[in-house]
């Protein structure tokens, strides 16, 4: 028997359709069709020229900043899971109740101020007269050169990711069935042996999906690498504003972008299969 | 007979009515008493529509800018491409850029008898690049020199006057670049001796380029507009290539221990100039800012602008400059009489920032990414 399709369900369907077209697909298409436009004086044409893919994938410029942004992400969400893990444990459980509800309140809170902001205001921390070498001088070390590096860019990654990473932990480590832990130290498992044997992968689907995000978030920023880095090494972000700053190059741009969106779709398959893998469903 | 009792705030229905027709008649009476200022759209880089610039101008004529400012003559080529014609009424422009725009046709031709070109410095009466033939499309307001920018902290003048002082051993991932192509690579070109450092042949490329790459492990960052500011006015870099007093200027008369010198190898000079976008509707008031901005007290303002200094070309502008700013005319050399700005453009010191010549713009843009890459 065909299935009646209800209004019920298209009320509350239709506008995620509508939206998925109008701000993903339609622009995906239209970054596809762009990437083999051409640019003469200055000015972009319709065309159906692969010269901008066969440019940007001939160039080493372009596979440097795509390994280094790669690697940079990918220790963004390396570092940021390892560093949130004790943070979103502790809450889940050692916390009460009420300060569970209060420290997620305040995970929220950094999503309340502008993350150009946020990452501006690290500059006054870490330049070489800012605030942590000026105490650092006064038990006589530094000054440490850590604004303009990959350590900074990496500081601004966290800034970023840091709060959503807990979160996400969060959320699965609290629907973690008590009775496993208790099962653990019941059998005289040790307190660190059944985090790593039992907690860990009791949240595995929270734990790399939370890594997933905080990986989409690094790979595209901008303003980190940019305002911590100092631009420093290139990144895909920085590559592509270099590319439309100069003569209006926005079909390389495109292929740029196209590049990266392959490349999310790929590590977000290949993340969410090693997830669910080996769960029943 | 009863009496009606009386209500002292009671609503009649003739009282709403009065009421109501006065409330809805008032705006048109303030309309009427002060009528809505006439728009004016101004593309731009930042700080030429603030109210340090503006304000005069938009209580003498009633007249309300509405600014989009850009970051760079790319960005402003894109914005006027993407928009529909005579959504900007006035467009500023970096002079290699005005080419470009009148190639496109993204402007229009103005009347040189319009504006008081008489007052300006001769070598300004018709700059390179304003005009096809002897059809005018925009009109120089402000210029500035590009050299080597320098933390007085750090370095003594006579090590900054020279391009081999972004070499120097103690300036080590101290050196900045604001991060454009155009104005490093020339400056570096003008370090080998370039006499025109834009207009330079394959084997001249390939020194300017060498000589780039060598610079690399010296540099410790390469900064946008913000950035820029910031990494000079807080220590972090120390010597900066591509930029002039357009930056150190507005940090120096801030406090900051920065200045620009123009070294021994020659400077650069960059140069904004105000043309009328093409089918705006309000080119009779756009003419009239061009002249206001253009004419002595305009000039004299726009040297001393807040978001960033800069040169002016109208003699007169330099008189009032003097006159009410005496200071800031000597900080950037416009003094009358005595040794100036303009010597530096006469003795052959000074050579324009221009699109290259012998080569494509993404020539010089594609080995920029590279040296940034490597």
């Amino acid at each position: 028997m065909p299935r009646r399709v209800s209004l019920y369900s298209l009320t509350f369907s239709l506008p995620l359709l509508i939206w998925q077209l109008l701000f993903f697909v339609f622009p995906l298409v239209f970054l596809v069709a762009l990437s083999f436009w051409t640019v003469k004086n200055f000015a972009m044409r319709p065309d159906f020229d692969g010269v901008n893919w066969v440019t940007m994938y001939g160039r080493a410029v372009f596979w440097q900043a795509y390994g280094t942004t790669f690697a940079l992400a990918a220790s963004a969400a390396i570092l940021t899971s390892v560093l949130a893990f004790p943070c979103s444990y502790a809450i889940a459980f050692k916390l009460s109740e009420s300060a569970r509800r209060w420290a997620i309140f305040l995970m929220v809170i950094p999503f309340f101020t502008s993350y150009l902001v946020r990452v501006y205001s690290w500059q006054i921390f870490l330049s070489d007269r800012g605030i942590i070498n000026v105490v650092l001088g006064w038990v006589g070390l530094g000054p440490f050169g850590m604004l303009n590096t990959v350590g900074a860019t990496m500081v601004g990654y966290m800034t970023l990711a840091f709060p959503l990473v807990v979160l996400l932990q969060l959320f699965s480590l609290v629907f973690i069935d008590r009775s496993l832990i208790e099962a653990a130290h019941n059998m005289r498992c040790g307190r660190l042996r059944t985090v790593f044997e039992v907690v860990i992968p009791s949240a595995r689907v929270g734990l790399t999906i939370a890594a997933l995000f905080c990986f989409i978030l690094t790979f595209g920023d901008f303003v980190s690498p940019v305002y911590l880095g100092g631009g420093d090494p290139t990144t895909l972000s920085i590559l592509i504003t270099d590319t439309t700053k100069s003569g209006q190059q926005w079909p390389r741009a495109a292929v740029i972008a196209l590049t990266m969106i392959a490349t999310l779709l790929v590590v977000a398959f290949v993340t969410v299969r090693f997830a669910y893998k080996g769960r029943s469903k | 007979m009863m009496e009606r009792p009386t209500r002292p705030f009671a609503v009649t229905r003739r009282s709403l009515l009065v009421g109501g027709a006065a409330a809805l008649a008032t705006p048109m009476l303030s309309r009427r008493a002060f009528a809505a200022p006439t728009e004016l759209t101004m593309l731009a880089w930042y700080g030429h529509a603030e109210p340090d610039m503006v304000a005069e101008f938009e209580a003498e004529n009633n007249v309300k800018f509405v600014p989009k400012y850009y970051t760079g003559g790319d960005n402003m080529l894109g914005l006027i491409s993407q928009s529909p014609p005579g959504t900007f009424d006035v467009i500023l422009s970096d002079a290699e850029y005005v080419q470009q725009l009148n190639a496109a046709g993204y402007i229009e031709a103005l009347d040189p008898a319009d504006y008081a070109f008489d007052d300006f410095f001769p070598e300004f009466q018709k700059f390179p690049g304003h005009w096809d033939g002897d059809t005018l499309y925009s009109v120089i307001t402000r210029f500035g020199f590009l050299g080597v920018a320098y933390n007085t902290d750090a370095l003594t003048e006579a090590e900054a006057s020279s391009y081999e002082v972004f070499w120097n051993e103690k300036l080590k991932g101290k050196v900045g670049h604001f991060d454009w192509h155009l104005p490093n690579l020339g400056q570096i070109s003008q370090l080998l001796g370039n006499a025109i450092p834009y207009d330079i042949d394959e084997a001249a490329w390939e020194a300017v380029k060498e000589k780039t790459l060598s610079l690399r492990p010296q540099v410790g960052g390469f900064f946008d507009y913000g950035g820029t500011f910031s990494s000079l006015n807080d220590g972090q870099m120390l010597a900066f290539a591509g930029i002039g007093d357009w930056i150190t200027g507005t940090l120096e008369k801030n406090g900051a221990k920065v200045r620009s010198i123009i070294p021994e190898q020659g400077g650069l000079q960059w140069t904004e100039s105000f043309s009328i976008g093409k089918g705006s509707q309000k080119a009779d008031l756009a003419k009239k800012w061009i002249q206001y901005v253009t004419s002595a007290k305009g000039q004299a303002k726009s040297a001393n602008m807040a978001a960033y200094p800069a040169l002016i070309p109208n003699q007169k502008g330099w008189e009032v400059l003097n006159a009410e700013n005496p200071d800031e005319a000597k900080r950037q050399g416009m003094v009358i009489g005595q040794s100036n700005v303009m010597d530096m453009i006469r003795a052959g010191r000074i050579q324009y920032r221009q699109l290259p010549i012998q080569q494509d713009l993404e020539t010089w843009n594609d080995f920029w990414s590279e040296y940034k890459g490597a």
